[in-house]
């Protein structure tokens, strides 16, 4: 069955009765598709009236679950958001951009996520709703637990991302390393959200990193060492990446990831700080 | 279109007009444009929104189809390129752009690039580079090098002139308009919907003990028509594009030598193919250890993967000349380096695919590829039938460069097509393309060069070792042609060579653009430069110093008087090599981070097969309408033979290109023009066509007895020739017609007059070569280690430039190709075999690139042209090492040089 409901708690209950693959951008779903092993129960979320769309609240900026990276992109959001805003237009191609939802990639908990380590910069949260408990929030640092594992039930959907109001003075940025221009999964990535005081040292600041672990990191070490500093002659120091554990793979040694990573900060950082 | 049971319709607008689909839950949505609705012009090259071929714009919006769930475009607007093409100006504006600009080769990709360019242009209508690649970043392409595509979306001034298409002409690609429009059929878009399909059972170990279980009753299921294996095959369960090498299965019989090689086939209705589960097919797998690599196929208690070829040496190649030994003893510098290159994927967007049907009791097999005739010869061993009851009719392909020599597809198509009696076809996967098709070779060489303190080559002495994976494949081609080429086009007097083709349980590794020469040049080009450093001479002016002249012997004694074009190639970059290395040193000044290099390095092909025959024939008439007809039947895989061939023809016989009609490669009408391979159709099949007019307009002539310089005009029917006599008119109608409605005809075959090697090499293995000489700039990030391309500029000696359009747009693809082998592409099996993790260049990878086009005619060329298909790569990737080392001064001696291991050559500093 193909499921495409146009209201949120048909979906909810479709999902708890029947289950399914839960479908929007189909970004991720079609390329894991095995011959002979695809699903054929469907639940398709993108004609659910309200789940889409980026809306501004008094304690939170939503992402609606079938938000597209597009939207982000087209979205006018704080400077906070511009880590995001540029991981979005990193994400595979304009095609996938149009079609791949933000919540989807969370979904898909995959370690190169590209949207994961802006978000957790962000310090966003998720909402996972069920037909029978209703909604809950979970903080993204808890929500991905691993390569390819959530916390979300069975009988769950994402229905957004929730990030709390960013402070109005902070920029971001984003740092993508990859063996070439575009289409291509992230070797390891940074961004980065500072704020600087009216002597232009970092008053505020934090750091996340993706695809050098299984989940991305929040780095609070690495932030802590970075308030007071001028961004223009930011240091980082190597030893605060001990949580870091990247895999050697065909698109970088552990090595590699851990040196590179520490010169991609120092620019995200710069570039965060409008450099 | 019909209602399935259960299946509620979709209904959208599809290029204007509402239709109604039904898709299975899950369904992709170009799976039901293209078998429910038609839209044939929405391709597929991954299934996985790697390649953007199948872009579609949904309300507006470039999106992989796909990706898109089927039902997701219920109460939408769908547009695809062939609406696009009928209705929308933009598009038809594109369209003209991009012939003008040969910003479609092969067109497989074409339709995805059109589509998302529309969108763009649609918001953007004056875009500037970097909108453009980022709009069309999602599209892969193999052929183009992109760079036509951006000036063709920019719209930069036509490359392109209209004139009648004599040669030197860059007119238009002949076949141009079916590419943009979305019409040109590829090897998937023959069949007609609901056709049986194939799916192919593969080993999922590199080696494998396999036993077949209860095959009678998996085949009854219901929709599966046939179940194939090795004992289904009426002939020999044997292919091989050498004779002697003949040794690959299409049904492996006991044991796999490879990971994805075929132990059985599956026929049946396309719903029972689509959702077949491979772990339900009755086969019981035991995995063996496998040899995974050179070194270990050759230990002694290797196991031995064919019979008769002990220590798994298929075979080797060797030149010799001179004394290498007594001249490297006696050489002023001595450099050696030990070079190392893995699996290069081919990556044409087009997977293998085809379609076969029985007509009147005869097999007709119409699928993608670069060698039909190779295709009814394999066949008619496979099946065990005369080739008489054979048809094979090529469809349009979408990109070879060399893998589409091989037979893939159709001994399963024609198997099957026998069996059930019915129309059948077969569309790879990419994994399973990727999975099972030939590879460039790796390579493992090891190389001396000595040299005089003037500066001059004085001994040479080269081994490589060749993974040549499974099966032979064209193992042989790569190992006899290596020593011939590895001294690069220099004089060297004191030369050895030695190769060695070596089986592994590896893909096998076949024919890739250079024919292991890519491989060789990277080792003599890198150290020609560690040489010019010793001996503190300038890399270009060491290289012209060495270059090889008319009247100079080459490595192998052959001796040409004329024709030898690379000293003009290699002094055509001077100026350029000084700007550009001014401005590096002006930009390195005032960074620390990045830095800027430049490389240069040079290469040459022998065009034609090496020492062996390699004819190709051409036919031509003029009908009772006054049509002139050409049977072409050289492949154009994207190249632009289709053209350069018509042009040569038309030249030959006196009328302008658009009064030629062209009937294409098809075994029962058209004479073999051979492969395309070794960059053989412009020289060799041109020349046959050059032979082909020349005798149809001496027919003509001689009939109506007129002036050698005559003018011809076809008309209705008519055939006027004018001299200073005044116009003579006959009336076609009225003549004999002979079998196949000509009037006149003509068909020459013309074969290269080649003398064969002896046990040290010597001889005339080709009668003609090209020359190209590479200059690359590059920037390297050192604290990233990642290498971004600035800029090339590329000399290559065609002899005289049929279409220098085409020439432009073979020099650029090729550039893409060999920066792609340097900086990113390794194929791994069972890790990398998709089009995410393999990674191939995009339309942010490739810069701008300068074309040099050096006219050094060759005596045996049609009007002096010479090969350039393998040409334009050689020198690429040896030319961003150099210019590598010239930034950072790291020798990347194993490539691809990822950001991983450059980085980790710069931290451990300068060498």
């Amino acid at each position: 069955m193909y499921h495409a409901p146009t209201e949120l708690n048909d979906a909810l209950r479709t999902l708890s009765e029947e289950g399914g693959q839960v479908v929007a951008g189909g970004t991720d779903v079609y390329p894991s598709a095995k011959q002979g092993k695809m699903p054929t129960h469907f639940l398709d979320l993108t004609r659910i009236s309200g789940l889409g769309g980026i809306s501004h609240h008094q304690d939170s900026i939503r992402i609606g679950a079938t938000a597209t990276w597009t939207d982000v992109i087209k979205s006018d959001l704080p400077a906070a958001f511009d880590a995001l805003k540029q991981a979005a237009r990193e994400v595979g191609s304009v095609q996938i951009q149009n079609s791949g939802t933000i919540a989807g990639n969370l979904c898909n908990a995959s370690p190169a996520a590209d949207g994961v380590p802006p978000l957790l910069a962000l310090d966003a949260s998720v909402e996972l709703t069920s037909m029978t408990r209703g909604s809950r929030r979970c903080p993204l640092s808890e929500f991905i637990t691993g390569v390819r594992q959530t916390t979300l039930l069975p009988d769950e959907l994402l229905t957004a991302i929730l990030v709390p109001p960013p402070p109005v003075e902070m920029g971001s940025a984003f740092e993508k390393l990859g063996s070439r221009r575009y289409l291509v999964i992230s070797i390891s990535m940074t961004a980065a959200m500072v704020s600087c005081d009216d002597t232009g040292k970092i008053e505020q600041a934090r750091i996340a990193i993706g695809a050098c672990s299984p989940v991305a990191l929040r780095m609070p070490l690495l932030e802590a060492s970075l308030i007071g500093q001028t961004p223009k002659d930011v240091t980082i120091d190597p030893d605060l990446f001990a949580s870091l554990t990247p895999i050697d793979d065909v698109r970088g040694s552990t090595e590699f990831r851990l040196d590179v990573v520490v010169e991609q900060c120092a620019r995200a950082v710069k570039r965060a700080a409008n450099l | 279109m019909n209602n399935r049971a259960g299946i509620k319709g979709t209904t959208f607008h599809l290029d204007g007009t509402q239709v109604e689909g039904f898709p299975v839950p899950g369904a992709r949505l170009s799976e039901m444009l293209r078998e429910q609705l038609g839209a044939r012009d929405v391709k597929i090259g991954c299934n996985a929104g790697d390649c953007g071929a199948c872009t579609v714009l949904i309300d507006g919006d470039p999106v992989c189809a796909c990706l898109t769930p089927a039902q997701q475009v219920d109460g939408k607007r769908v547009e695809t390129l062939r609406g696009l093409q009928r209705d929308d100006a933009t598009a038809q504006v594109l369209g003209e752009s991009f012939q003008d600009h040969g910003a479609a080769q092969c067109g497989i990709c074409t339709p995805g690039m059109l589509v998302s360019a529309v969108a763009l242009l649609r918001g953007t209508p004056n875009p500037t580079d970097v909108q453009v690649q980022d709009a069309l970043g999602g599209v892969l392409c193999r052929c183009t090098g992109y760079r036509k595509i951006i000036d063709a979306v920019v719209g930069t001034k036509p490359i392109t002139e209209n004139t009648p298409g004599n040669i030197g002409d860059a007119i238009r690609r002949v076949d141009g308009l079916g590419k943009v429009s979305g019409v040109e059929a590829f090897g998937d878009d023959v069949a007609p919907p609901g056709t049986l399909e194939i799916f192919i059972i593969r080993s999922p170990y590199p080696r494998a003990k396999f036993t077949l279980g209860d095959l009678d009753a998996y085949g009854a299921q219901e929709g599966i028509a046939a179940v194939l294996t090795a004992k289904d095959i009426t002939g020999k369960n044997a292919f091989g594009v050498i004779p002697q090498f003949v040794d690959q299965p299409v049904f492996a019989e006991t044991e796999t030598r490879f990971r994805g090689e075929a132990v059985a086939a599956v026929v049946g209705t396309p719903e029972v193919i689509g959702v077949l589960d491979p772990d339900t097919f009755p086969v019981q797998w035991t995995e063996l250890p496998p040899i995974s690599d050179v070194k270990s196929a050759q230990r002694p208690d290797a196991k031995q993967l064919h019979d008769g070829r002990s220590n798994n040496v298929m075979c080797g190649g060797f030149v010799q000349r001179g004394d290498a030994e007594t001249a490297l003893a006696g050489a002023d510098v001595v450099v050696e380096g030990h070079f190392q290159s893995g699996f290069v994927e081919h990556a044409y967007i087009e997977p293998e695919a085809g379609f076969a049907e029985i007509v009147d009791g005869r097999v007709e097999v119409h699928a993608c590829t670069q060698a039909p005739v190779m295709d009814l010869e394999a066949l008619e061993v496979i099946l065990g039938m005369d080739r008489s009851q054979i048809r094979i009719v090529p469809t349009g392909v979408g990109g070879g460069f060399g893998a589409k020599l091989d037979i893939t597809v159709q001994p399963y198509l024609a198997l099957a097509a026998l069996k059930t009696g019915k129309p059948v076809r077969l569309a790879y996967s990419r994994e399973e393309s990727m999975q099972s098709s030939t590879k460039r070779h790796p390579s493992d060489i090891q190389l001396r060069i000595g040299a005089s303190k003037s500066g001059e080559v004085t001994g040479f002495d080269f081994y490589g070792e060749f993974d040549t994976g499974a099966y032979a494949s064209w193992g042989p081609t790569v190992a006899i042609r290596v020593p011939v080429h590895a001294s690069g086009p220099y004089k060297i007097a004191d030369y050895r060579a030695e190769s060695k083709g070596i089986h592994t349980n590896n893909p096998p590794a076949g024919a890739f653009r250079g024919f292991g020469v890519p491989q060789s040049a990277i080792a003599q080009e890198s150290l020609f430069d560690v040489l010019a450093e010793k001996l503190g001479i300038d890399a270009l002016e060491f290289r012209i110093k060495n270059a090889l002249e008319n009247g100079a012997s080459t490595v192998c004694g052959q001796v040409f008087s004329q024709g030898v074009g690379i000293k003009a190639c290699f002094e055509s970059l001077r100026s350029a090599w000084v700007a550009e290395r001014e401005m590096a040193a002006e930009i390195n000044a005032q960074n620390s981070k990045i830095k800027r290099g430049v490389g240069v390095a040079g290469g040459w092909y022998g065009c034609g097969n090496t020492s062996l025959p390699n004819p190709s024939t051409i036919k031509s008439g003029v009908l009772a309408d006054g049509t002139v007809i050409l049977h072409q039947g050289a492949m154009d895989i994207g190249q632009g033979a289709n053209t350069v061939i018509a042009q040569i023809f038309a030249t030959a016989l006196g009328v302008p290109v658009g009064s030629v009609k062209i009937v294409g490669p098809d075994t029962d009408v058209t004479p073999d023009a051979g492969k395309t391979s070794a960059s053989r159709q412009t020289y060799v099949s041109g020349n046959a066509a050059r032979m082909s007019g020349e005798t149809l307009r001496s027919l003509i002539l001689e009939k109506i007895n007129v002036a050698a310089d005559a003018k011809m005009e076809f008309d209705a029917g008519r055939l006027i020739a004018t001299d200073t006599g005044g116009s003579h008119t006959i009336d076609l109608a009225s003549m004999e017609q002979d079998g196949d409605g000509f009037i006149f005809r003509a068909e020459e075959t013309y074969d290269p007059p080649t003398k064969p090697l002896d046990a040290n090499g010597q001889g005339a293995p080709y009668a003609q070569f090209g020359y190209a000489a590479h200059l690359a700039v590059v920037e390297v990030d050192t604290a990233l280690g990642t290498t971004k391309a600035i800029k090339f500029v590329a000399a290559h000696d065609v002899g005289k430039a049929i279409n220098p359009m085409l020439v432009e747009g073979q020099v650029h693809g090729g550039i893409a190709q060999g920066l792609g082998m340097a900086l990113m592409e390794e194929y791994l099996p069972g890790r990398t075999e998709n089009l995410h993790d393999y990674l191939i260049p995009t339309i942010g990878d490739i810069p701008p690139i300068e074309t040099i086009i050096i006219e050094e005619t060759d005596a045996h060329g049609p009007y002096g042209a010479k090969g350039l298909g393998e040409h334009v790569l050689i020198p690429t990737a040896p030319a961003i090492l150099n210019a590598i080392y010239n930034a950072v001064g790291v020798r990347v001696t194993k490539v691809p040089a990822t950001p991983s291991k450059l980085r980790a050559g710069i931290k451990a500093g300068p060498q």
